[in-house]
């Protein structure tokens, strides 16, 4: 009886990890993407997004039977409850990519009026805090676990320049507002992400440590 | 945490609640006092003749808690269970050691008379066991040998109340001279939970009472001892952890006669912090 649940959370945690991976490739694809301004990466990214949605929903029934199945305790139901909320981030994470996608694919459609923002240094942060965020699931590293959760307000500050600088540009560049808001979205995408590999890694903490750290609370 | 243990506490240990004690540990992680104790028990010792059962446990049990003991087959729940009303003494060969009082008297004191404290602190068995007497006889004989009814009508009142109480009057009041062993199994078991009642206990034992009922039976005794909380404190046996879980405010985990860990129902149950409790409850053991 319990060796099968044991069986069924190893086949569980087997699932979020790969769905981990596909989340993580999606946002290296969409940092390409911004970097290189590259509609046809972008489509890509909109057009496999169902593949994500998928395995979502599937790792949630999955949970849900386990739940209702086993009624498991202790460190087997932490291990559920972070799963069923990773999960969810990670859904959340390829959405956020898809946005930037699409930001993507409308920036190259209008003229470039000169100006570009830099993301390299934002999008590698947030892409490493997922990837992170994800080794400190698999190696149930709490240390790990914490730098992430330091880093997100580097993030939040890279993007609150962001919104300065667009405003400068905004005033400089009137002609060019549409533009300007879609390459400034892209910074509001990418530190979400980071917040949900902020989440992932308060989860892996509550996980192991068996206390919700959340809400600035550590 | 800090336990407020008198002298000899260094068995038990206060850790970061987020640290899993290690297995060869087998001090007491978490809290065994409360602030108002019904029963108060201080390095409680066991033996059976040469062979030790219960070793040093200190444990409170609060005024109108449920707490629920668990523990692997052998572990000394029911040895732990049988002091409180001092049923170990009926056992040949069986010897306590320790403190333990009850609103602060030493139950164990020589001029302690067992008969009233075994009805002040109640059991009730893993099995039903009504007397093959009427339902009426089972529920009236306590009152009656205690005298607790001054005249019949006030005896019948007794019978009806704590039949009430065990949520099984509307059940039994047409056939309340009919024998009690005629019941079903939940109903027997309810029918010695009035047993227990009519003598106006302050703590009810429970060993197991839910081992031998489906789950509609059991669902009723635990409506039961939900509600039984508001007048009484009860102590609950259990081998099922969601029972544990779902009729406790606090639980304590035993260990080869240890005390291993103990605290609210909710922590044990999410965050054990004992290694040995985390591999019993999610069933790692052995
Ligand atoms: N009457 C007795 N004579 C001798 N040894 C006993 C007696 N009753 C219990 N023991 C021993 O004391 C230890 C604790 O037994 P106890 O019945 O208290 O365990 P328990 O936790 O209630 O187990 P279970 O879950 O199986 O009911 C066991 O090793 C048992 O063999
Ligand atoms: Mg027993």
């Amino acid at each position: 009886m319990t060796r099968h649940l044991q069986k069924e959370l190893e086949k569980i945690k087997k699932r979020i990890l790969s769905l981990g991976a596909l989340v993580e490739d999606r946002v290296r694809m969409a940092s390409q993407a911004i970097e290189q301004t590259d509609p046809g990466m972008a489509a890509r990214i909109v057009e496999t997004d169902w593949e994500i949605d998928e395995n979502e929903v599937e790792i949630e029934e999955e949970c849900l039977k386990i739940l209702a199945l086993h009624q498991p305790v202790a460190v087997d139901l932490r291990f559920l409850v972070a799963v069923i909320k990773i999960n969810n981030d990670l859904e959340r994470i390829a959405d956020e990519a898809m946005n930037i996608a699409e930001r993507v694919i409308s920036i190259a459609k209008r003229e470039d009026p000169g100006y570009r923002f830099d993301y390299v240094a934002m999008a590698s942060k947030s892409e490493n805090m997922l990837k992170k965020s994800l080794d400190a699931l698999v190696n149930l590293d709490v240390d790990l676990a914490f730098k992430v959760v330091m880093c997100d307000d580097e993030v939040d500050v890279m993007h609150r320049e962001a919104y300065q600088r667009t405003c400068r540009e905004m005033s400089h560049r009137p002609e060019a507002i549409k533009y300007l808001l879609n390459y400034y979205l892209i910074s509001r995408h990418l530190e979400r992400i980071a917040d949900h590999a902020t989440n992932i890694a308060e989860e892996v903490i509550y996980l192991v440590e068996g206390e919700i750290v959340r809400h600035g609370k550590f | 945490m800090v336990s407020a243990l008198d002298a000899r506490s260094s068995r038990v240990v206060s850790q970061p609640p987020t640290r899993l004690g290690s297995r060869e540990d087998l001090r007491t992680i978490g809290e065994p006092t409360v602030v108002d104790p019904k029963i108060r028990c201080r390095h409680v010792d066991v033996f059976y003749g040469d062979k030790q059962a219960i070793f040093d446990v200190s444990l409170d049990i609060g005024n109108k808690e449920v707490i629920a003991m668990i523990g692997p087959s052998g572990c000394g729940k029911s040895t732990f269970l049988r002091c409180l009303n001092r049923m170990n003494d009926t056992i040949e060969g069986c010897r306590v050691s320790g403190d333990i009082t009850l609103d602060g008297q030493n139950i164990y004191d020589e001029k302690q008379d067992v008969v009233p404290l075994r009805a002040q602190v109640g059991i009730v068995f893993q099995k039903p066991n009504p007397f093959s007497k009427s339902i009426w006889d089972n529920v009236a004989y306590g009152p009656k040998i205690h005298g607790l009814a001054e005249s019949k009508p006030e005896l019948e009142e007794i019978v009806e109340t704590s039949l009430r109480k065990a949520g099984l009057w509307e059940e039994v009041k047409d056939r309340l001279h009919q024998p009690g062993t005629g019941l079903s199994g939940g109903q027997q078991q309810r029918l010695c939970i009035a047993r227990t009642i009519a003598v106006s206990p302050e703590v009810i034992l429970m060993d197991e009472p839910c081992s031998a009922l489906d789950p509609i039976a059991t669902a009723k005794i635990e409506d039961l001892i939900d509600e039984l909380r508001n007048q009484y404190s009860i102590v609950i046996v259990t081998h099922s952890m969601q029972q544990a879980a779902r009729v406790s405010q606090r639980t304590a985990y035993f260990h080869l006669g240890y005390l291993i860990e103990v605290g609210q129902t909710q922590q044990i149950f999410t965050t054990p912090r004992h290694r040995l409790t985390e591999d019993y409850i999610t069933g790692r053991f052995g």
